[in-house]
């Protein structure tokens, strides 16, 4: 485990999808490296061999019959879209144009 | 104080009895209940209400009560939801900007439970945004107050819940709790908080924090009146495969039994010495635990020295996988298909980083970049799977700790409800604060708060924890406490 610097917030950032400003990368920074000074307490425990847990409860992964059921309305599964044409979400344009 | 008054601020037992003699309408003490709201409107408890709904609710509930045909106990009783749990055609904010104008297009499973059982819900309560908190101070309505003192904090993350069933709002709200956030509260605030077993109680329609860890429980007035709301919500739901698919007890029905039965004699409670530390605690809430523990064993259980050996590695544990599991949950949220979006993208990434930007909180920002920063690659190996396994080492002291015990006692929190920004500007300390409820959300443990006194004119909660789909024994056990020494703290002191 390891010092976090800013430019490790920035990267972050970037992959979570959030677009910082310098103040929040220094703040967060320092609120990081404070949080990863105390998580660094794990490092000192042995867990050589231990299984990881990833559940609150193990429960093998439940199957169900492949039965078509009534999906959720189109209209109201588009209902609290900020942008939307008929029953589709509308974005930006994501290619950018020939020429 | 009106009889129907009275009732509001007394257990949801009482209101039962009350609308079954016909001493009181549904439609009278929904009515008494948004006139306690508006009346304590300054505690910032509740952020929405649905007053024409609920009315009409109560009285196709008053017609099934004259009949004498009530769906269930909760058939015409006022009822709150914490603002994550969704209900078809209401706001469900999660005390965010990014879903501030979201209204949600179904149910949760638990609001359709409830709804069928005919409980009135009244509206929605406040919370730490995404459940992010343990002050509810971290929302966009402002912080909650707690009643008993309204410069101090109800606690967090389902505060709103705490704050309305302390105050007499309704005799039952609904939290969810990831790492404490129903047990402090409650704690906090001096009512009853149940957290279940992981997979107990259907996540469909939660907002989803960390997956691995939320579970949705009730706060109330009595233990008593916990079981009761258990036996509605609890029970295998296809929608979440996490949902355990065991036969459900019938909680109440084995409360009342085991009334029959007596003593608590046979059952033995562990206190994990590693919990009855002085210098973590506050004199007054070891006090009054300790007054409890008499009290128990003079109902016959016994008491042991126990050793849960990882504590003090479960808030590390908590935050690292806590947050891991909310970068990937909150990844949803992009400004596309609901929500909050930026205005005038210039291309779909400029939409994804400002609609999150200005939609999240410092807090909210926070937890997704440590969640990020530990699920990188070079870092996932020596934050996640290293906190995953010290996971394990924490559940296997249970276990260890279950073979010669039926339950375990201990306090809530270390400390009774802190100022309102105390702890705000330290995140750490915070998390800290959550240091004897985040084991149970970690083990998957059920696990009671319930209020065993005062400590500077504040409420001071005991903590039972019991064994996975152990709710029973924690529920007696509570249960027994309430009915030989009735801790419950009535309603707090009102300045007129």
């Amino acid at each position: 485990m390891s010092r976090i610097e800013s430019k490790d917030l920035t990267r972050m950032a970037v992959l979570a999808r959030l677009a910082l400003g310098e103040d929040e990368i220094s703040s967060m920074t320092r609120d990081l490296e404070q949080i990863l000074g105390y998580v660094a307490t794990l490092e000192g425990l042995d867990t050589e061999g231990v299984p990881p847990t990833a559940q609150g409860f193990e429960l093998a992964t439940p199957l169900r019959a492949d039965v078509p059921e009534t999906p959720i309305d189109p209209e109201l599964a588009v209902a609290n879209a900020p942008a939307r044409q008929g029953t589709a979400f509308l974005v930006p344009k994501v290619l950018e144009e020939e020429g | 104080m009106s009889l129907v008054e009275k009732l509001l601020a007394g257990t949801l037992g009482e209101q039962r009895e009350g609308l079954d003699r016909r001493d009181i309408s549904a439609r009278e003490l929904v009515a008494a209940s948004f006139s306690r709201i508006t009346a304590r409107e300054s505690l910032t408890a509740v952020v929405s209400r649905r007053d024409e709904a609920a009315l009409a609710s109560a009285e196709a509930s008053d017609a099934r009560i004259m009949r004498g045909e009530p769906l269930s106990k909760l058939d015409g009783i006022p009822i709150l939801l914490k603002d994550n749990i969704v209900q078809a055609g209401e706001p469900a904010t999660c005390a965010s900007r990014i879903l501030g104008n979201f209204v949600s297009p179904y149910d949760a499973f638990v609001t359709e439970r409830l709804a069928a059982a005919g409980a009135i819900i009244v509206g929605r309560t406040n919370m730490d945004e995404f459940a992010m908190g343990s002050s509810t101070e971290n929302s966009i309505y402002g912080p909650s107050h707690n009643p008993w003192d309204e410069t101090r904090t109800c606690g967090g993350s389902s505060g709103g819940s705490a704050a309305a069933v302390a105050a007499g709002m309704v005799p039952l709200a609904f939290g969810s709790d990831t790492g404490g956030s129903i047990r402090q509260p409650a704690s906090y605030c001096g009512v009853v908080g149940l957290k279940p077993s992981y997979g107990r109680v259907s996540r469909w329609g939660l907002v989803a924090f960390a997956s691995s860890l939320d579970q949705i429980g009730p706060l109330a007035r009595s233990v008593s009146d916990c079981a009761l709301a258990l036996d509605l919500i609890a029970g295998h739901d296809a929608k979440d495969s996490t949902s355990i698919p065991e036969d459900i007890p019938n909680w109440s029905g084995d409360l009342e039994k085991a009334r029959a039965a007596g003593s608590l004699d046979g059952l033995a409670i562990g206190l994990p010495r590693e919990y009855f530390v002085e210098e973590g605690v506050e004199p007054g809430i070891l006090a009054r635990v300790r007054e409890a523990i008499t009290t128990l064993e003079e109902a016959g259980a016994s008491f042991e020295e126990i050793s849960l050996p990882h504590t003090a590695y479960t808030i590390a544990t908590y935050y690292l996988i806590a947050t891991a599991e909310a970068s990937s949950n909150l990844a949803r949220f992009d400004g596309v298909r609901y929500g909050r979006r930026a205005e005038q993208p210039k291309d779909l990434n400029d939409l994804y980083e400002r609609s999150r930007s200005e939609g999240f909180s410092a807090e909210v920002k926070r937890r997704i970049l440590l969640g990020t920063y530990v699920l990188s690659a070079g870092y996932y190996d020596a934050y996640y799977v290293k906190a995953q396994r010290v996971r394990t080492l924490i559940r296997r002291d249970f276990e260890a700790a279950f073979e010669s015990c039926d339950a375990i006692l201990t306090p809530t929190t270390p400390e009774v409800a802190f100022r309102l920004g105390s702890k705000s500007d330290d995140p750490l300390s915070m998390y800290l604060s959550d240091v004897y409820t985040v084991s149970a959300n970690l083990a998957g443990l059920p696990a009671l708060s319930m209020p065993c006194g005062m400590s500077e004119g504040m409420p001071v909660g005991m903590q039972l924890l019991g064994p996975p789909l152990g709710e029973a024994a924690i529920l007696r056990i509570g249960d027994a406490y309430e009915r030989r020494c009735d801790q419950s703290v009535g309603l707090p002191p009102e300045k007129s």
